[in-house]
């Protein structure tokens, strides 16, 4: 604070060695600046949106017109017939359906046990709490890579590999820890005074969860769910490890079996199934996207 | 009070169920796969001890030598381009946007959150060479430079995953780094214009030590999920040509699921999980000592 302080004393008095100093921005005059800019960002733009454009535009072309005619021709017709191909031959419509199976699920199971562990490791009071809270966090440095195996082995004796519960049950103990230790930061926020005052009245732990620690944590629950449901929905690992016939096959292992049988024949409709994964994913990120990038970032800046 | 927070009964019916679910899933198989490093073979077939042959096989291997390098090099590659892109979009989201960059940071970041194997086998598309040039090397044709197989050698191949990894993840860091910017105190800024510090001496003598802590964090993520590469390079190109990209994830899933050797496969997993933690311990002291010495 002193060091500032006194730089901003020194500064004053002297506004001839300032100017020139502040003025070197404007030499370029503020209009080439913003023309400047304008070009970076028209740049940004195009990186990022040229291969949306691509896959829409491409996922519309017959195969003919991907043998014939030229890259940047654009669809002769507005043909859905890739689509169709896709979604049925492709199976990318049970590979959803797959994938929403597992999906909701996990994240329900996660968010209930998360939030209750969290409750009993922040705002209960008992001895050990927290060394069993850095216990439960350390989940978060393993990789997964070190547990497939071992789980391979007990859902083969368990007689589990040919359903759904594989993938659920990894998923929710690999997502765990972190859902843990996000919600533990999220109830430290609230007030200690309201748990007190409910124990006043007379409520009980279960009220103290249900009544008043849940409905204050709600935008930390929404956040940590959307988090959930994009490294859920998005992973290959364990979707591809536990995928022991197609019958299971979430869109992402969907998709990269599709790739291999028909990618190298059938252009039109491997454009479709991408454009369709891509842009359904695109609509929930933009239905509510200051939110995602507050989810998704959580998990690293606190982690 | 105390007689509500401190119910023993409570704290097991909220604890319990989670901690045995993290238990079963996440604390035994750690301990079952290092077990797993002493044996050879899989579940289906059965298991034969074999000793240290495992970890003596790592140093031998050079499949694994080869999975090592190029996962260390894909990491130091990858993370030195997703800080200084992600730095740079910060900065230009903070200093230059500012109030009016919501719109630039969502396109930038949107990315992110698309399925890697979709984004993979797009770029697949979009550097293929058959059975249409797609744009990449339509671009380069219209320099006049010939059609590049991009797939026919690891060299080649490399540029193609870092471009795609890059463009999928730029956002996310940009977004991390521009929560810290947010951070440093509008008056320190200030203070230091009017000292007459502008654009790059401003960045390197005033921002950048003020964002450290969390360029550091990003620098610890980056590197972690770095080590970690699989979905990204098994849906562009499998890690071909050969092993030429196969990041050590991916040479740890076929051994264990193509070739059936779940006491190597562990024995490669447990190598991640070396790398990934010795890499964060060592960023953490090598930070912590340079604070003291601040």
């Amino acid at each position: 604070m002193t060091a500032i302080d006194h730089s901003r004393d020194v500064s004053t008095p002297r506004p001839r060695a300032r100017n020139p100093e502040t003025r070197r921005p404007s030499r370029t005059g503020p209009r080439t600046r913003r023309t400047l800019v304008k070009v970076l960002i028209g740049l940004i733009l195009l990186i990022e949106l040229y291969p949306l454009f691509w896959i829409l535009t491409s996922s519309f072309k017959s195969q003919d017109e991907f043998l014939t005619q030229p890259l940047w021709s654009l669809p002769s017709a507005l043909s859905w017939d890739n689509y169709v191909q896709a979604w049925t031959t492709g199976n990318l419509g049970r590979n959803t359906l797959n994938s929403i199976i597992v999906t909701l699920p996990s994240m329900a199971i996660i968010l209930i046990l998360g939030c209750a562990a969290a409750f009993a490791l922040e705002v209960m009071i008992w001895r050990g709490r927290n060394n069993m809270l850095l216990f439960i966090i350390g989940g978060i440095m393993a990789p997964i890579q070190i547990i497939l195996l071992p789980l391979f082995t007990i859902y083969f004796k368990a007689g589990l590999s040919d359903s759904y519960w594989p993938m659920i049950i990894t998923y929710v103990g690999h997502g765990l820890p972190l859902t843990v230790f996000l919600m533990a930061t999220y109830f430290r926020a609230v007030p200690r005074e309201l748990f007190e005052a409910l124990a006043l009245d007379g409520g009980g732990p279960f009220r103290a969860f249900f009544n008043v620690g849940l409905p204050l944590v709600r935008s930390g629950v929404f956040t940590v769910a959307l988090l959930l449901f994009f490294s859920i929905w998005n992973d290959l690992l364990i979707a591809l490890t536990f995928n022991v016939t197609d019958d299971y096959s979430t869109i992402q292992v969907g998709l990269l079996h599709f790739n291999d049988e028909y990618g190298s024949v059938a252009y039109g409709p491997l454009f479709a199934a991408i454009s369709i994964t891509v842009f359904g994913t695109l609509a929930v990120y933009l239905s509510i996207n200051q939110q995602v990038m507050k989810g998704l970032t959580a998990g690293s800046v606190k982690g | 009070m105390n007689y509500v927070l401190g119910n023993k009964k409570a704290i097991a019916v909220f604890l319990a169920p989670a901690l045995l679910v993290y238990l079963a899933v996440m604390v035994i198989p750690v301990v079952w796969s290092f077990v797993y490093g002493f044996y050879q073979g899989n579940p289906i077939l059965g298991f034969e001890f074999t000793g240290f042959d495992n970890f003596t096989k790592l140093f031998t291997d050079d499949t694994t030598r080869t999975a090592t390098v190029f996962t260390l090099q894909y990491a130091a590659v990858i993370t030195i381009g997703q800080i200084i892109l992600g730095y740079s979009f910060a900065l230009l989201y903070v200093f230059v946007l500012r109030k009016s960059s919501t719109f630039v940071r969502t396109m930038v970041f949107f990315p992110v959150v698309l399925p890697t194997v979709a984004v993979s086998l797009l770029f697949a598309r979009m550097f293929q060479v058959a059975p249409q040039v797609g744009p990449v090397n339509a671009l380069l044709g219209l320099f006049g430079i010939a059609p590049i197989d991009w797939f026919d050698s690891g060299a080649h191949a490399f540029v193609v995953i870092v471009v795609m990894d890059l463009w999928r993840t730029m956002g996310f860091y940009a977004v991390l780094l521009y929560a810290g910017l947010i951070e440093v105190p509008e008056e320190i800024i200030e203070s230091a214009r009017l000292d007459g510090a502008s654009g790059f001496r401003l960045v390197r003598h005033i921002v950048l030590p003020l964002s450290l802590p969390v360029l550091l964090s990003s620098i610890i993520f980056s590197l972690n999920s770095a080590f970690k590469v699989f979905d990204s390079i098994l849906a562009l190109n499998n890690g071909g040509p050969g092993t030429a990209t196969t990041p050590l994830n991916l040479y740890m899933f076929q051994t264990s699921f193509i070739y059936s050797d779940y006491g190597y496969g562990s024995t490669l997993a447990m190598l991640i999980t070396v790398l990934c933690l010795s890499v964060t311990l060592l960023i953490f002291r090598s930070s912590r000592r340079d604070l003291t010495k601040a």
